[in-house]
């Protein structure tokens, strides 16, 4: 496919040159001309007054007989002997996306002695678990699941698969993506069947979170999207279901791999496990002195939440990168997120946009934060947290 | 007549440019404030390479031309002015000289290590009784034997105190009234040479000016910079050239000034509308805007000419008159466009007018700069 | 040692805009800079190269004008840089850059160490990397925030949920970085000059061999089907009483109103 601009039908207007987001079009001698960096998103399709610019289709080479492959596989991420929360919200979606296919959802569960997990991934909507076992697969390894998962895909043949876009997850997918030489969409936020083509539609961000792209994967298979945790609710679990367990034999031998792990740092104290937690408090740069971090960190202690910060709070050097929320810290999805001092860059919102309640506290009314806020104060943060720890202090007490 | 700057220009602009909105425009309240010197950021900025731009690869430095030097002068002085006049002097002011009029031994022991950013300069001349009037000089230099004496003192000497190579003038024969100057290169540390009072100045706080003095100072004949009684030449050459980096520098504090003004102008609402929407603060923006322009083409102008190898002296000296003049005016009016804020210390604009008041006088006052000019059209 | 960096020339994304009337990206007046974790990846490389000597090569993949960002890691002290532009690399999603990526490298000669940043600031996919690693048949480490190289042993802290992983490997290997693994150096004078004056070489398709079904579009499984601009969450309440007790108490009213709390 090729995006092409009319040269007979093309005013010259340039209406076309500033929307590409990628710079693809040049005006030459008085017309618009599409150069190499075009990418063929078609943002520039609907600016045209005159529509001179139009989707050329080419011819694509076929390589497989896309008919063979059935079914949505969701992976079932685990460690510590749980499975993590990403695993269940896709399967919950996956099972949407399955149904609409009239196809089955399966869970791929790789690790050691994790065979009792299987049913907890039932429980959230699978038909069947593909489980591949062995102590090569204790610690997430890049090459034993990438064998693994890539001998479950040529057996089974699986239509679409999601995976959750944790730093295992961001890891293993382009590593399986390009072994089986399939398109992969990464952090997705919605996901859809067109109903036309019946291919996934997966929609993403991109340019930093500026805009939203709908990406499709229409020759080869499977398609492949990862998806952030928290963007997807967990669904309801329904224990009495059960499916089918298929067990495969591991093809990998553990003195054949190269990454070795030698050991665990644990840094964060529970106060920065973002994504799992259902409370977080944020701080940014208009607490003004790294010092003021203690009001957040006060406040946090209160609710029982984990500590974020912003870019700029972490670039500063007030908190480590671990605790940083946005396009590229961590994405979180709490019940309640708290951002004090918080301009709301659209990279920090693309991090948190998809919590159920955002409260929002600046001293600036036009601070962008406050257009996502469902609840904004205008005020001074060093003044109002204090005042809102107490609050909060005093509930707790009245709760108990 | 390409006004254009090419890529090796406009790189330097952005080694500056970056150098000064990361690591230069933190801090520089708290330097003006407390009127200290930062040493540090002078090396990090030097070990760069921009004290070595417009020097030859064999003497440490990168074969750039002068234009991109000033480019990088321009764009400090945006952050900090007195950190600009650290380096302009520095280059200049102390390192060009030894380059035009060095010999060999010199240039690879004085000249490599001003262009690498090891060391720093001065240009000891200005003295309690000779200003403007600089053939006044009155600190002696003395023959006997393989040494020269020297005894005087100099004061308003940026960079005094902590520069390590120090061009000095003094008069070896009073007869000869300005024939009778020469030119010497001091390094710090040497017996009988000690530093006076540090000013305490209206602007330009983040640099340091000191008073040197000089006690029965035994300085080698092989560190006589030129010839015997060449010492005025070379003091008005090299002025000529440091007029372009002091017109450098007014282009740099009258842009910051200009567009903290902007920026301010449209964000400040009264009755209603930001004031920019008012003629009369926008008629001001147009007028700095204009100011800064021409300045900055007379400044690039004189660079150029000086890269061609024609004269410059009367450019340089437009150059430096007509900047240094509008730097005055945009930052007078910058404050204005702050009104009240302006004049509070918490606002940069009150620092940028008390930089810019210096540029009308140092490096020759603006009188000197129309003598200069009157003089060239007057032939 | 032999050190690769993948670097991409993206429009700084924090300075781009979205037109409020038309609903569209204003792309004009947005600078192109070097990828912000790609300049942190040749910086890694620069440091490793102080400690155990060898090479730092940078590669990117782009039209012409990527040969400025280059320059750029050049001047930071690159030893050399190669471009690989071509019309018919155009239009490349994450499988075909990582496919003429890796069958550049592999004309590049024998290499013991990749780095790749994280993530592009405009993709924000972080797949090229280990694409890359997956073509060569080399391992691959992730998310590196701490790196040290013992011998023809790399040791990598690499970020994972709430701490470290410390991960060895023996080279080659493939490794991404994160922001806080080093602070990129500025570009200097002379290193700013000999980069102007180097002429950066510019491979094609031909030169490097490949095979133009696996490049560009034709090589490209995923496509766009169509661009938009984000719907925002719609704005709630702005609380801005008299005194900051008063907001902070008409905050908890209205939360317990909506049964937040």
């Amino acid at each position: 496919m090729a995006i092409i601009v009319n040269q007979e039908k093309c005013i010259g207007c340039s209406a076309c040159v500033p929307v590409c987001p990628f710079g693809a079009i040049d005006m030459k001698n008085g017309k618009a001309v599409i150069n190499e960096n075009c990418t063929m998103c078609g943002a520039c399709l609907p600016v045209c007054p005159v529509e001179a610019i139009y989707r050329e289709e080419i011819e694509r080479v076929v390589t497989m007989d896309k008919t063979e492959f059935k079914g949505v596989w969701v992976f079932i991420e685990q460690a510590g002997g749980e499975v993590k929360g990403v695993g269940h919200e896709l399967l919950g979606e996956g099972r949407k996306l399955a149904d609409e296919l009239g196809e089955e959802l399966a869970g791929v569960l790789i690790g050691n002695g994790v065979e009792e997990m299987a049913s907890e991934v039932f429980a959230s909507g699978a038909d069947k678990v593909y489980l591949v076992e062995g102590p090569e697969y204790d610690h997430y390894n890049t090459e034993a699941y990438t064998v693994a998962f890539v001998d479950l895909i040529q057996k089974f043949k699986p239509a679409a698969i999601l995976v959750g876009a944790t730093n295992d997850g961001r890891d293993l997918g382009p590593r399986v993506a390009a072994r089986v030489r399939t398109g992969l969409c990464a952090d997705c936020t919605d996901l859809s069947i067109d109903p036309e083509t019946r291919l996934v539609l997966w929609t993403r961000p991109a340019f930093g979170g500026n805009i939203m792209a709908d990406i499709l994967c229409p020759e080869h298979r499977p398609q492949m999207g990862t998806v952030r945790p928290k963007v997807f609710k967990k669904p309801a679990q329904d224990m009495n279901r059960t499916g089918e367990l298929v067990k495969v034999a591991s093809k990998v031998k553990i003195e054949d791999l190269k990454v070795k792990l030698i050991e665990i740092l644990a840094v964060c104290t529970s106060n920065c496990k973002l994504e799992e937690a259902d409370i977080i408090v944020s701080g940014g740069r208009g607490l003004n002195k790294p010092e003021n971090f203690a009001a957040v960190e006060a406040l946090a202690e209160v609710l029982g939440a984990a500590v974020g910060a912003s870019r700029a709070a972490v670039d500063a050097g007030w908190k480590p990168a671990l605790h940083q929320v946005g396009q590229t810290g961590k994405t979180v999805g709490p019940k309640i997120y708290i951002a004090c001092g918080i301009s709301g860059a659209i990279q920090h919102l693309a991090g948190m946009s998809s919590s159920d309640t955002i409260i929002a506290i600046n001293k600036d009314p036009d601070a962008p934060i406050f257009k996502v806020a469902d609840y904004g104060i205008v005020g001074d943060v060093l003044e109002v947290l204090p005042l809102l720890t107490a609050e909060f202090s005093k509930y707790k007490a009245a709760c108990k | 007549m390409k006004f254009d700057l090419n890529e090796d220009q406009k790189m330097m602009q952005k080694i500056a440019r970056d150098f000064a909105e990361k690591e230069v425009a933190h801090g520089v309240e708290e330097r003006d404030e407390k009127e200290c010197f930062s040493r540090p950021l002078y090396d990090a900025m030097a070990g760069l390479g921009l004290a070595g731009i417009c020097f030859p690869e064999e003497y440490g430095g990168a074969d750039g031309d002068v234009l991109s030097y000033i480019l990088a002068v321009e764009e400090i002085s945006k952050a900090d002015a007195g950190l600009a006049v650290a380096l302009s002097a520095t280059v200049s002011l102390c390192a060009w000289p030894i380059f035009a009029y060095g010999t060999e031994e010199q240039k690879q022991k004085y000249l490599r290590p001003l262009a690498e950013g090891t060391k720093m300069g001065t240009f000891g001349l200005t003295e309690p009784n000779a200003g403007t009037d600089a053939a006044s000089q009155q600190t002696v230099a003395v023959l006997d034997d393989d040494h020269y004496v020297i005894n005087g003192s100099k004061i308003f000497i940026t960079n005094g105190g902590e520069a390590e190579i120090n061009i000095v003038f003094a008069m070896t024969d009073k007869s000869k009234g300005v024939k009778g100057i020469t030119a010497f290169i001091l390094e710090k540390g040497m017996p009988g040479f000690t530093f006076g009072k540090k000013e305490h100045k209206m602007g330009i706080r983040s640099s340091q000016t000191m008073e040197l003095i000089f006690q029965d100072v035994r300085v080698p004949v092989s560190q006589m910079l030129g010839k015997v009684g060449e010492g005025f030449k070379i003091a008005m050459t090299t002025l000529d050239g440091g007029r372009i980096g002091v017109a450098a520098q007014a282009v740099g504090i009258a842009q910051a000034a200009m567009e903290a003004s902007i920026k301010y102008s449209k964000e400040r609402v009264q009755f209603g509308k930001p004031i920019s929407a008012n003629q009369g603060i926008s008629f001001m923006i147009a007028d700095m805007a204009t100011k800064v322009d021409a300045s900055r083409l007379l400044t690039y102008r004189a660079a150029a000419l000086k890269d061609a190898g024609k004269p410059y002296s009367k450019e340089a000296a437009m150059a430096k008159l007509f900047a240094s003049d509008s730097a005055m005016e945009v930052t007078v009016d910058a404050v204005q466009v702050f009104g009240g804020y302006g004049y509070s210390r918490e606002y940069p604009v009150e620092r940028m007018m008390r930089d810019a008041k210096i540029c009308q006088i140092y490096e020759g006052t603006n009188q000197v700069q129309r003598m200069v000019i009157g003089g060239a059209m007057l032939r | 040692m032999e050190i690769v960096v993948c670097v991409k020339q993206v429009p700084d994304t924090t300075e781009v805009k979205i037109d409020p009337v038309k609903n569209t990206l204003i792309r004009e007046g947005v600078p192109s800079i070097v990828n912000p974790f790609d300049k942190i990846a040749v910086e890694v490389a620069l440091q490793q190269r102080e400690k155990h000597g060898g090479r730092v090569r940078v590669i990117s993949m782009g039209p012409p004008q990527a040969s400025d960002a280059l320059k750029e890691c050049l001047a930071m002290g690159a030893d050399e840089a190669i471009l690989i532009s071509d019309r018919a690399f155009g239009g490349a999603d994450t499988l075909a850059t990582a496919y003429a990526l890796s069958t550049s490298i592999e004309k590049m000669g024998p290499v013991d160490l990749i780095l790749c940043g994280k993530q592009a600031i405009d993709g924000d996919t972080a797949q090229v990397g280990p694409g890359i690693a997956e073509n060569l048949g080399m391992p691959q480490i992730t998310y590196a925030a701490k790196i040290e190289i013992n011998g023809d042993t790399v040791k990598v802290d690499r970020e994972h949920d709430d701490g470290y992983e410390v991960m060895e490997c023996k080279m080659p290997v493939m490794v991404t970085v994160v922001k806080s693994i080093a602070e990129p150096r500025f570009p200097t004078v002379k290193g700013t000059m000999k980069a102007n004056r180097t002429q950066i070489p510019v491979w094609t398709a031909a030169d490097i061999g490949a095979d133009e079904k696996r490049i560009g579009m034709p090589g490209s499984p995923t496509q766009v089907r169509r661009i938009f601009t984000p719907t925002q969450r719609s704005q709630g309440q702005l609380i801005q009483e008299e005194t900051a007790q008063q907001s902070v108490a008409k905050l908890m009213q209205l939360l317990g109103d909506a049964k937040i709390i």
